[in-house]
Parts: structure tokens; C-alpha cells; sequence
């Protein structure tokens, strides 16, 4: 059973809960404890020793349902093709005795290998141990890829003496072509068992590494070439990377500034104990709250990346009390109030039906900006300006840009184009980075990441 | 009770849990028969208000222990949670026993000898007499053993809970002039949390995790029946039926079990015999704690009432 629980451990560190050697460790000794007969209780140990949050214990009950479904298929299959009903509760001594009578010609009973034999005696609970033990001497937790199926297949099949059964069913064939029939349809019942039994296996234990390999494919793909398919995805993706922000960043830590002495406050402290300084007390840093205006591009050019954008922007909304975004492509709107009160989708289709896909003129959307926000800059903002800085030839204003820049704190532009494409046909970057504290490329998830939690982090 | 059955042993718990009035799932009765089995913390998360506290509570009561509650809050630190020294006590004795030390010191010679005898005094003043015990390390010193009730952890500062983690893997504590102090009898941990902040990994691998989240409607009226005993069974139906209606609405606050009890109380304080709209639009208040939510309820009310009534007839 420790075996079973084990490979539990693996397939439930598949579906993304994490199992330490230590929890591993309480979970065996709360099993012993409730013991095995009890599946209901099994389940609530395992899921009280093993989960950590609500998510975890949701994914781990179903893992938990799928690993244990495991001996269903194999115990009605044997069934549909059962026609010999000598099932004696002494199940392994009758039918040797009757191989034994039926293959009296010349060839001793004991002849048979093991697995011949438990095939014609049908007895279930040895087949399904011997296609577990089969399946461990495969490795089968190590399988990873659907195509890997067949090999696994095959290896468990060898490992429990597929050859040595061929070899007999050959024979058999010439002695008695009964029991060789019999043994073929047994033969064909175990294949179609043992490949329900990798199936099980691919769903329980590849899951991890098709996850992590797909999410990291999807981290690192360009946001402006994603296929349709995979935009959901993404989504959902970009919905974890804002869930991680929020978690790291939503509650501002306390931080104590140790060294400085607060001479004041520790006197009054103190006076209790005749100004004998006990209790010492420390001047604190102090922390600016974070102030953030976003500005979108949401024009046709960077129409594919303006989703991601304004999401993450949905989320920054959601980490930082103070954040002003706006969206522009030949003027700028502000789109704060929707942002902070419609869900992502509905925000985004808003957005983009009221501004969205124009042709974009940066030089416009910065006088539009200049005139009516300026007043939101102080000199705690960051700014963060998302786009490709391409102006369609027309003047880029970057004076405006410069006097954004002097009032703030910091101004970040983040760019979908990779470096190389800054200051070719229409593209001002250059000319804008100037006056930029910080310029990023941020063309994928990671990038985005990365950039949000970096600004975020300087107010921390 | 070592070669007890463990579902009977559950089932135990379960009961033992319900004289004190606390009706616990089976998810909870398991937690805490392990948490005693393998003598582990139960971490406790879900939302306000219900039963987290209770559990602990029931416990203690169940067991016939005593039960040392901390709670926590920003700034919690060592010594408010553990112990500290009785400082103004340390100075009063010196300030006393200062012809006493004079008189034990004048047979010395030479500073050396003076300081030798000052050794053989040890640490008087750092003794046990002189710690001033907080929750934590009262917990460690009952004889008897008691449930530990760590309230509201995700209150406390992440460097809190590092501190906490000597106590709940070893149930011992390390005072630097003291030495380790061991449980005489390892204390029932309940730590609860309403999952303000995520805890760290450290602290949760050191517990069991346990959610409750809302009650089924049967648990639930289960629970309303043992907390209010006075209360008919139909009316009891319906305004189960009702909440769990108003927990489908997409409110700021949900109304949790103990907003349930409440209400069960003011229903019973008013007199009504079965739910109907004048009723619940005069008590929202009690079950929805936000202008916002209250208004965002009080249209669909009606409808609740219908459903609740109805799923009442086939239930």
C-alpha cells in the first residue's frame, strides 16, 4: 500500500499540489491512523494532510476520485468474456486441476507460466496485482506524452510474461486448440485492461509536465502572434501572473528601520521605569503610497497586445489603491471608473467599442492628455505608458512627454516591439525614450510580469 | 481506544462535539480525531463567522480542558505572545536585596573573588520566578493539557509566524536564559485564519488544513436547531432556504452561520411563525452587514420567500 500511496503523491503533485517529503511523511501517518477501509476517510485524511488552500483540495479530491477509480475497468471486463464458470471460491486450484485434465496430452499442467494460468483461473484480484506490480517494474509514473501509450503498453505486457504466454499459446495451438482460444480471448481482454491502465496512468501523471510545458511556451510567446485557441488561455494565464501581484503586493509589509534610535519616544516610553531605557523604540521609514497612471494604446497597430494590456491594467486596479489609466488611440479617454467596476471582459469590450482599433496619433493623445489630466501627476506617480510609439508619421510631441516626465516619478514605457524594430518607418521610441526612466520591450506574459512587479515593487 | 475502529472514533468526535452544541461535518470530525492522532495543529481557514472560533471553543469544552486563546493583530510580537520579564519586579528585588548582595559580596578580597561569588549566585533574577508567562507559554506549562487557540493568524506579521513555528512542530520554546521549555502535555493547536494574507508554506506544513465553508442546508438546520432550540421546524426550513438563496446573490458580505443563528434568534424574539416579506425586509438588517448589500437583496426578497417555501414542500 505504501507503494499505492506514493504514486498518489506523484499524481497529486501532477495536478499542482504540493507535496513535500514532509507532508508526505503526515499523510502516511495519518493513513495509518484512519486506515484503508474507510475510502470517505481515507479521502478527508489525505485532503487534510496534503492540501494546503481551497483550490489545492478541490484538484486533490478529484485526483483522489481518479486514482482510486482505477480498478474499476478491470474488474468488469474479465466479466463480458467469462464463459467458463468453474469461479470456485478456491478460484487457483480448480481450473490447474483442469488444464491439468484437458492438457493431459503430454504436457504437465505446471507447464503453463504464471500468467497463463491466472488468466484461465480469471482470478481478478491477481491479475489487477500483477498489472500493478507490472506497471511499477514499467516506471508507468514516469509516462509524460500520449504517444508514449503503446511503449508503455508493451513494457508492462513484457514485464508481466507476454513472451513466455506466446510461446504456450503456440503451443497450444497444435495440442489443444480449446484451451488456446480460451487463452487468446483472456489474452485480448488483458491487452484492452492494460491499456485502460496507462490511459489512467497518462491522465494522472502527465498532467504536471504537459501543464508546466505549455504554460511556459505560452509565458514566453509573443502576446501579438497568439492563435485564437490559445487566447483563453492566455487570459486565464495572465489571470494567475495578477493573482500572484496581488498576493505579493496588496498588503503592504511593515518594515522597521533598526539603527535609528527615536530618542523621543523612547523617553516616554520609558518613564515608567525612571527614564531607564528597556523598551527602545525605532524611527520607521517612511514609505510612499504607490501612485500609478497607466496610459493604454489601444489603436489598430497594437490592437492583439491592447487586450493583455488593459487586463493587466484590470489588475493593477485591483493591487494599487491609487491608479489612474487611461486609454488612447488618436484621443485619450480616462478608463479608470471602468476598469475598477466592470469584470476584465466586459471592461475591455467596453473600452475598445468607445476608443479602440482608431488609427493612432501619439501626438494628439498627448496633447489630450496634457490638457485635461495633467493635474493627476504628482511627483510620487509612476507612469506607465503601453504602446509601440507608432505615430503614423505625424508630430510625436515628445515635449509633452518631457514635462510628463519632470512631473512625476518615474515615467516606464512598455513596448510590444522587440528593440530592433524601435525607430524604423514610423516608430518615434527613440525620440521618446529620452525622457523614459525606464524602456521595456514586454512582448510576452513573463515580460509583462516582470515589468508590473518591478514597478510595483519600488513602493514596497 | 487504540484498537478503536477510526469511523467510530470519528463518529465519537462527531458527537462529543454536538452535546457542546457544535455540529460538526465529518470533515471536521476527521481533522480533529487526526489532529489528536498524530498530534498536529488543526489551521482552520473560510469565511467570518463560521465556527471557526467555536471549534476550539467546543473542544475544550468537549474535552474538559481549559482553553488559552491568542488573539492576534498587527504588531503581536514575542512579548505579548510568549513571555516576557518581570522588569519592574527584577528592579524592586535588587533594589531589596541590596544589603543582602553587599553582605554577600564583603567577604570577597579581590574583585575576582567578588565576581566569582556573584557567579555562584547564578542567574537569580533570570529564573523562572521573573517570566511573566503569555499565552503561548502557558499553554506549554498546563499539566492537564489544553486546547490552544491561535486566533485570527493572518493578522499577525509574516516574522510572527515564524515564531510560531518551534511551537507547533516541537511544542517546546527556546528562552535564551532559560532554556528549551518542553509541553508537559502537548497542547490541542487550533490556529484559525480568514485568509487576509496567504500564510507561508512553513506554517502550513506544520498543520492539518482545514476549510469550512457555508453548511449544507441540512447541516445548517441542524445547527440552527441546536443553538435555538425554540424555533418550529417549518419556520426553521425556510429561512435556511432563505440564506442559502441570499448566498447565491453576489454580495460584499454573505451572511455566515452565526448571522443565521441571529436571525434565528430575532425570529424567535418576534414571534413568527413562518417567513413572509414584511418580516424579512424588517430584520435584513441582522442577516446583511452593508447598506449596499441590503439594497441589492431587499427586490428579490419576495422571490426568496416563494423559493425557500417551496423547496420547503419537497425537502
Amino acid at each position: 500500500m505504501r507503494e499505492n500511496l506514493h504514486r498518489f503523491f506523484r499524481a497529486a503533485r501532477g495536478v499542482g499540489v504540493h507535496v513535500s517529503p514532509a507532508e508526505s511523511i503526515d499523510a502516511m501517518r495519518a493513513v495509518s491512523q484512519v486506515g484503508l477501509s474507510d475510502r470517505t476517510i481515507l479521502r478527508d485524511a489525505l485532503l487534510l494532510t496534503l492540501a494546503k488552500s481551497q483550490d489545492e483540495k478541490l484538484a486533490l479530491g478529484d485526483c483522489f476520485d481518479l486514482f482510486f477509480s482505477q480498478p474499476e475497468p478491470r474488474q468488469d471486463q474479465p466479466e463480458t468474456d467469462n464463459n467458463n464458470d468453474d469461479a470456485s471460491p478456491d478460484a487457483d486450484q480448480s481450473p490447474s486441476s483442469g488444464s491439468a485434465s484437458e492438457a493431459g496430452e503430454g504436457q504437465p499442467p505446471e507447464g503453463l507460466g504464471p500468467l497463463a494460468q491466472m488468466l484461465l483461473s480469471q482470478d481478478r484480484n491477481a491479475l489487477a496485482a500483477a498489472i500493478a506490480s507490472a506497471s511499477g517494474a514499467a516506471s508507468l509514473s514516469d509516462i509524460r506524452y500520449s504517444t508514449q501509450r503503446g511503449i508503455f503498453s508493451s513494457r508492462i505486457l513484457d514485464a508481466m510474461g507476454l513472451q513466455r504466454l506466446r510461446d504456450e499459446l503456440d503451443e497450444l495451438t497444435a495440442t489443444n486448440p480449446a484451451l488456446a482460444e480460451r487463452l487468446r480471448a483472456a489474452l485480448d481482454a488483458l491487452r484492452e485492461t492494460v491499456r485502460d491502465t496507462v490511459s489512467q496512468g497518462l491522465a494522472l501523471y502527465a498532467r504536471e509536465e504537459a501543464e508546466n510545458l505549455r504554460n511556459e511556451i505560452l509565458r514566453n510567446a509573443p502576446l501579438a502572434r497568439i492563435e485564437r485557441r490559445q487566447v483563453a488561455e492566455m487570459r486565464a494565464l495572465i489571470r494567475q501572473i495578477a493573482r500572484r501581484l496581488r498576493e505579493r503586493y496588496s498588503k503592504p509589509r511593515k518594515r522597521q528601520r533598526r539603527g535609528h534610535l527615536d530618542v523621543r519616544r523612547t523617553l516616554r516610553r520609558n518613564a515608567a521605569w525612571g527614564g531607564v531605557p528597556f523598551l527602545t523604540a525605532w524611527k520607521r521609514k517612511h514609505r510612499d503610497r504607490p501612485k500609478i497612471v497607466a496610459l493604454c494604446d489601444v489603436s489598430g497597430s497594437v490592437a492583439q497586445v491592447s487586450d493583455f494590456f488593459l487586463l493587466l491594467i484590470h489588475s493593477l486596479h485591483e493591487v494599487v489603491d491609487d491608479v489612474r489609466s487611461f486609454a488612447f488611440s488618436s484621443h485619450t479617454i480616462e478608463v479608470s471608473e471602468i476598469l475598477e467596476k466592470k469584470t476584465p471582459e466586459e471592461a475591455m469590450a467596453e473600452i475598445m467599442s468607445k476608443i479602440g482599433f482608431g488609427s493612432s496619433d501619439y501626438g494628439s493623445s498627448l496633447v489630450d492628455f496634457e490638457k485635461d489630466f495633467m493635474s493627476t501627476l504628482t511627483p510620487q506617480t509612476t507612469v506607465i505608458m503601453l504602446g509601440d510609439a507608432r505615430s503614423n508619421n505625424l508630430d510625436p510631441r515628445a515635449d509633452i512627454l518631457r514635462r510628463i516626465s519632470e512631473r512625476s516619478k518615474r515615467l516606464v514605457w512598455l513596448n510590444p516591439e522587440g528593440r530592433l524594430a524601435w525607430g524604423f518607418g514610423d516608430s518615434e521610441m527613440p525620440r521618446y525614450a529620452t525622457f523614459c526612466s525606464v524602456v521595456r520591450q514586454c512582448a510576452t506574459a513573463q515580460q509583462l510580469e516582470r515589468a508590473v512587479s518591478d514597478i510595483v515593487a519600488t513602493y514596497q | 481506544m487504540a484498537e478503536q475502529k477510526p469511523s467510530t472514533a470519528i463518529e465519537a468526535v462527531e458527537s462529543g462535539l454536538a452535546a457542546q452544541g457544535y455540529i460538526a461535518s465529518r470533515q471536521i470530525a476527521t481533522a480533529v480525531y487526526l489532529s489528536q492522532q498524530i498530534e498536529k495543529p488543526i489551521l482552520v481557514e473560510g469565511p467570518a463567522g463560521v465556527g471557526k472560533t467555536e471549534l476550539a471553543k467546543a473542544i475544550a469544552a468537549w474535552r474538559g480542558m481549559k482553553m488559552i486563546r491568542l488573539q492576534c493583530y498587527e504588531g503581536l510580537d514575542e512579548a505579548k505572545a510568549l513571555y516576557e520579564w518581570k522588569y519592574a519586579k527584577q528592579l524592586l528585588y535588587t533594589q531589596i536585596l541590596k544589603d543582602k548582595l553587599g553582605e554577600v559580596l564583603g567577604g570577597a578580597q579581590t574583585l575576582h573573588a567578588a565576581l566569582d561569588q556573584l557567579h555562584d549566585f547564578g542567574d537569580v533574577f533570570f529564573s523562572k520566578e521573573f517570566v511573566e508567562p503569555r499565552p503561548l507559554l502557558q499553554a506549554l506549562e498546563q499539566p492537564g493539557g489544553c486546547v490552544l487557540l491561535i486566533d485570527e493568524i493572518d493578522k499577525s506579521d509574516a516574522e510572527f509566524e515564524s515564531l510560531l513555528l518551534e511551537i507547533l512542530s516541537d511544542f517546546q520554546v527556546t528562552i535564551p536564559e532559560l532554556g528549551t521549555v518542553s509541553a508537559v502535555t502537548p497542547p490541542t493547536v487550533i490556529l484559525t485564519s480568514n485568509s487576509e494574507r496567504d500564510l507561508g508554506d512553513a506554517l502550513k506544513r506544520r498543520c492539518l488544513h482545514l476549510h469550512i465553508g457555508f453548511p449544507e442546508q441540512r447541516l445548517e438546520e441542524r445547527i440552527v436547531e441546536s443553538r435555538v432550540p425554540g424555533i418550529s421546524q417549518t419556520l426553521r426550513r425556510q429561512m435556511v432556504g432563505f440564506i442559502h438563496e441570499i448566498r447565491s446573490l453576489d454580495l460584499k458580505k454573505l451572511p455566515s452561520v452565526s448571522e443565521t443563528i441571529d436571525w434565528a434568534r430575532v425570529l424567535v424574539l418576534l414571534q413568527a411563525t413562518e417567513l413572509d416579506t414584511d418580516i424579512v425586509k424588517d430584520t435584513l438588517n441582522v442577516l446583511l452587514k452593508y447598506e449596499a448589500d441590503i439594497e441589492a437583496a431587499t427586490p428579490q426578497v419576495t422571490t426568496f420567500i416563494a423559493k425557500a417555501a417551496r423547496s420547503n414542500v419537497f425537502g
